[in-house]
């Protein structure tokens, strides 16, 4: 491992100066950065641990019926905050999807926005990707691409965002509060993440030296957690990131649909957000003919990026069964395989 | 090496002898406790460590390394490349026996593959010998890379597995499938697999002048010794070796590899001991792997349903420059009755590392082509698949004629079925799904491995206390040597497990042979019973010709060993404890030996195999084309069972390895650079606990004679065989649709999903 400074600011104004500097990184839990480092792929010269900083582990309610999550909540306390859970329960279900229990004890929600792709040719540092050196090429292009991005990508990178926790998000307006230099500001998550475009090495909206303080949901977003669920698509039951996932949250007017969210994971550089989807079920009846109409519209942009054109009926297909399992209602307590297609399930099957 | 302290079985819990007993593992405590310790555990003072750089290229040569760079990052004491490499006594891609593989020891500037060492970093700390490493950044002449079965001329190997035919022909394929009535042709896939044992390869190497002691994970120490010897031109007797606890090698420890070496060089080339531990992805190369078939089937059948030709065609790769030919068509030698049955083999070279022995090499990719086209012979003769291996069961070895030392597999086809309620399977596909609408499946596979057996030795010892030693060094994988070789030692001497010492794990003890192809437990455990045998006919001479014995004069009659006492055969009134038998002879000890070795007799008579019968259930999303097995039965005969607890745990473990054949495991090869992309465990997919949510293995009663006087026959790797085709069999039978690429994608399962 190459040699680099480490320091460990006391405040989060001393974090941002610390960081300033040109080749540093923030260090959280290190589930990402650290394999990083190992291989290669990251080289920061300066490590700025934010595991002491104070006052950004807590989750709090907020008097808009909306929470403030700390950027150093654990993935695993967030998911299992009671209060959390019930009221956001897709976001919960979400985070339980992702990585291992082990690893969910370790990673942060700040960390979670940042964590980078998972594209093989970002991770081989013998390959050309233009994320990790700029104007190298992508050679997941013609490469093994049989999992990459059908939505919002370019010729310069395929490369998807492999976070769960960011789709429902995504999907329910969550806003992120970042400490800089020149201040503080918000954005919307939706607007966090950046396509790749002619520069894919810039992932986010973050300026140098700035930090994640907080991410927060609206009180609205509550309003939908009787209807609100996160299914996500894997090689494998458990420890895979996802091939395609979907939230789905509805808010019901009797019978038909007052508002619907939804956003999908594993199919862009950042988490997709399905505004057209979501327009296109406004004031409908809940059921197959409508979420497929959806399912339509969420894709109608999406074209294969190589060998994964099935992604994009996958993915229309998540979105069907997301917008399904909500309007079947959320469960009482997340599935003890959550976001699997193999979670039990309780009434009328989801299944065509 | 220090004290191995085993758990002791309570004597007065156990009744009758040793073997059979369901003991759990002696080692089990130092392991869950962390005290077992592995090769990487060691850190003899000193020390260095020692880092691979190796290549990114497939193909060509090494046209430059920043040694300069590397040497000047603090901690860095040396770079090995081949300039400075210490002189070797033998040239490291000379072949000499059919167990000696070609290896990269830095012998020149060629890259053959991706992955493949082209200098070590020697440096105080591993942190500073890693970024030396990096500090290389090696250039190379890159030339085109060969990579995927289609991307160079083919041709007929010379043998395939160990010295096996490429090519073999019993009865008139072509007329059987002339006659026929139904005839299948398929052609299935599989992929290269990687071992990706638990513990990677290592080695802790210290000399001292000519005399070499090295902690390294082992599956075959004493051909490691060999091996080792020839390369440095030293006495086998002056390579020590400790290896007690492998975190798995299933085959990829078989052979000392290249990286093992490399670091007894570099120890050498330094003065000092040395350290080398490979990373995950360099596992990717350098340490073998199982190389991807193309395996065409053709069945013919009559209208009967019995099977008149099976022609299975297989076609793999080896590496450019060595030979392993993965003998994938050879699993239909054994198991279907037919008239006629041809296999043949045609191969490749790809610019990879050479394959090697994968855990049930030939056996596995071969079983899952054979068993999903002899599930889709029964489809189309429109039979029950249970019925229709029934129908074609093999009541002696189909190519030999030979008869089986035993076969067992109509109890297992039984007792599997049964117990898995395969009795009210729909014939037709699609017909179930479970209470939340998933489309549910049952398929079913044979599974049968070689009852093989290599050589051998082991040195007991009874001492005047009362109690014995058993000497041998077997290799415990985590198969359980340390458990199920003490049975039998403890039953050969005649003693309570808690009254003998099981000695093993290095390279001083008499040679145990390798572990591998199933055959640790037999051929180990042979040199053990007949090294208690020979002990204990030593002291029983000593009793019988002794006046003052009540033994005296029971040499005709014989004696039986038993608690630590010999007993009269013929009167078991009259015994001596084997303490007060040496002690009137005035002697401390005595010692016998034994050795294990195939029967060539029984061998030249019988077909000698394990048999089995897996069951599986699986779930598909209709729409999501997601699989899950939710359930998996077999049943498997295979000859006296040590310990069954430790044969179940076998079972499991190579079960759940075929549910990763039938659905997970795969090295995703680029194309263009022949590099594997997928080389981490995060990304190279192996079942997690949910993939594997309800195991049952039964144990078929099954008593041989012919095997070895132990009844013996392996359990290691059978369980692979026949799962994956039952998993892929039931996908079929749950969505209608025959994948026969493997593993299972769930893109081929939804394109006529609804």
């Amino acid at each position: 491992m190459n040699r680099f400074d480490y320091v460990r600011p006391a405040t989060v104004p001393e974090a941002v100066a610390a960081a300033s500097a040109p080749g540093a990184a923030f260090l959280a839990a290190g589930t990402n950065l650290l394999d990083l480092m190992k291989g290669g792929v990251a080289r920061p010269s300066r490590l700025i641990d934010l595991g002491r900083l104070p006052g950004l582990d807590e989750i709090e309610s907020l008097p808009d019926g909306g929470v403030r999550i700390g950027a150093l909540v654990r993935n695993a306390d967030l998911a299992h905050h009671p209060e959390f859970a019930r009221r956001f329960p897709a976001v919960a279900e979400a985070l339980l999807s992702g990585a291992s229990p082990q690893l969910r004890n370790a990673a942060t929600v700040g960390g979670n926005l940042l964590q980078r792709t998972r594209c093989a040719y970002f991770y081989d540092t013998a390959s050309a990707c233009n994320k990790r050196a700029p104007g190298s090429g992508c050679d997941a292009r013609g490469g093994e691409n049989r999992l990459h991005a059908v939505l919002g990508w370019s010729e310069h990178c395929i490369a998807t965002h492999p976070s769960d926790f960011c789709v429902p998000l995504a999907a329910l307006d969550a806003a992120v509060e970042i400490e800089g230099a020149a201040g503080r500001r918000e954005v919307p998550l939706e607007a966090f993440h950046r396509l790749p475009g002619d520069a894919p090495e810039r992932e986010s909206v973050l300026a140098p030296g700035e930090l994640i303080t907080a991410v927060r949901l609206p009180g609205e977003a509550a309003e939908f957690a009787a209807h609100a669920r996160y299914v996500k698509l894997r090689e494998r039951t458990s420890y895979a990131f996802a091939v395609v996932s979907a939230a789905a949250a509805l808010r019901l007017d009797g019978e038909r649909i007052a508002e619907a969210r939804i956003a999908l994971g594993g199919v862009a550089l950042k988490p997709w957000r399905a505004r057209a989807a979501e327009a296109a079920l406004a004031g409908a009846r809940p059921g197959a003919d409508a979420f497929r109409r959806a399912a339509e519209a969420a894709l109608a942009d999406a074209k294969p990026s190589g060998d994964n054109g099935f992604k994009i009926e996958l993915a229309r297909r998540i979105v069907v069964r997301a917008l399904t399992l909500a309007a079947a209602g959320t469960p009482g307590r997340v599935p003890a395989l959550p976001a699997s297609p193999f979670a039990p399930t309780s009434g009328a099957a989801p299944h065509a | 090496m220090p004290e191995i302290t085993l758990t002791q079985a309570p004597a007065h819990v156990r009744h009758g002898s040793s073997i059979g007993q369901p003991l759990t593992r002696r080692d089990g405590v130092l392991k869950v406790t962390g005290t077992a310790r592995y090769a990487a555990d060691n850190h003899p003072d000193g020390m260095l460590y020692a880092v691979l750089a190796v290549s990114s290229i497939s193909r060509g040569r090494v046209a430059g390394l920043d040694v300069g760079a590397a040497k000047a990052h603090p901690g860095v004491v040396e770079v090995m490349t081949p300039a400075n490499k210490p002189p070797l006594a033998q040239d490291p891609d000379e072949k000499g026996n059919p167990f000696t593989f070609r290896l990269d020891l830095l012998q020149s500037d060629r890259v053959r593959y991706a992955n493949q060492p082209v200098a070590v970093v020697i440096a105080e700390t591993l942190e500073a010998a890693t970024e030396g490493a990096a500090l290389l950044s090696p250039c190379y002449e890159a030339e085109p890379v060969r990579a995927g079965l289609d991307s160079d001329d083919s041709f007929v190997p010379p043998a395939v597995g160990v010295g096996n035919p490429a090519e073999e022909r019993h009865g008139d394929v072509d007329a059987g499938l002339a006659a026929a009535t139904v005839r299948v042709e398929a052609v299935y896939e599989t992929p290269a697999q990687y071992h990706n044992a638990m513990e990677p390869h290592a080695v802790v190497a210290s000399w001292d002048g000519d005399t070499l002691s090295i902690d390294t994970p082992s599956q075959g120490m004493a051909m490691a010794q060999a091996r080792i010897a020839g390369l440095f031109g030293i006495a086998p007797e002056n390579i020590h070796i400790r290896s007690p606890f492998l975190g798995g090698g299933f085959g990829s420890k078989g052979l000392i590899s290249g990286p093992q070496v490399l670091g007894i060089m570099a120890a050498r080339l330094v003065g000092r001991p040395v350290k080398l531990v490979l990373r995950r992805e360099q596992m990717f190369g350098p340490v073998g792997h199982r190389a991807p078939t193309r395996q065409t089937l053709r069945l013919g059948a009559g209208s009967d349903g019995a099977l008149t030709a099976i022609d299975h065609h297989a076609k793999t790769a080896s590496s450019t420059f060595d030979d392993f030919f993965e003998p994938a068509a050879n699993v239909a030698h054994t198991l279907y009755a037919s008239p006629a049955i041809a296999t043949s083999h045609e191969a490749v070279r790809l610019d990879t590392g050479t394959p090697q022995f994968m855990r049930a090499p030939g056996e596995a990719p071969g079983s899952i082509a054979l068993e999903s086209a002899i599930d889709e012979m029964a489809q189309a003769c429109g039979m029950d698949p249970l019925a229709f291996r029934l129908k074609n069961y093999a009541e002696v070895e189909p190519v030999s004629g030979k008869p089986f030392s035993s076969k067992a597999l109509r109890d297992c086809y039984t007792q599997g079925a049964e117990r898995f309620g395969w009795a009210s399977r729909p014939l037709a596909p699609r017909q179930m799904r479970d209470e939340a609408g998933l489309l549910v499946g049952w398929g079913m596979g044979t599974a049968t491995f070689p009852a093989l057996m290599f050589q051998a030795q082991a040195r007991a010892v009874l001492r005047s206390d009362g109690t014995g030693v058993m000497e041998t060094g077997a290799h415990d994988m985590g198969q359980g040597a340390w458990t199920a070789l003490a049975q039998i030692a403890a039953d050969g001497l005649g003693l309570d497990l808690d009254r003998i010492e099981f000695r093993s794990g290095t390279s001083d003890l008499p040679d145990a042979g390798i572990a591998g192809g199933s055959a640790h437990t037999a051929t180990a455990g042979m040199a053990i019973h007949s090294a208690g045998a020979d002990v204990i006919a030593r002291l029983a001479d000593l009793a019988t010709a002794d006046e003052r014995s009540p033994l005296f004069g029971a040499g005709n009659a014989g004696v039986i060993a038993r608690g630590g006492r010999l007993f009269r055969r013929d009167d078991e009134s009259r015994s001596e404890s084997y303490a007060d038998i040496l002690a009137r002879a005035g002697l401390p000890e005595i010692e016998g030996r034994g050795s294990g070795a195939t029967d060539p007799a029984a061998q030249s008579t019988y077909a000698m195999h394990a048999h089995g019968a897996v069951f599986a259930e699986v779930k598909v999303d209709p729409d999501l084309g997601q699989v899950r097995v939710s359930r998996l039965v077999g049943a498997f005969a295979a000859g006296t069972i040590i310990n069954p607890r430790l044969v179940r745990s076998q079972y499991y473990g190579g079960m759940i390895w075929g549910v990763s054949f039938a659905l997970h495991e795969h090295a995703v090869m680029d194309g263009r650079s022949g590099r594997p992309m997928n080389p981490n465990l995060g990304e190279y997919h192996v079942p997690v606990n949910a993939d594997v949510p309800s195991l049952e293995a039964i144990l078929v009663e099954e008593r041989d004679p012919h095997v070895n006087a132990l009844g013996i026959k392996g359990v290691g790797e059978i369980g692979v065989t026949g799962t994956a085709g039952a998993i892929a069999n039931a996908v079929w039978h749950a969505t209608g649709i025959r994948v026969r690429r493997f593993p299972i994608a769930l893109e081929s399962l939804i394109a006529t999903a609804a």
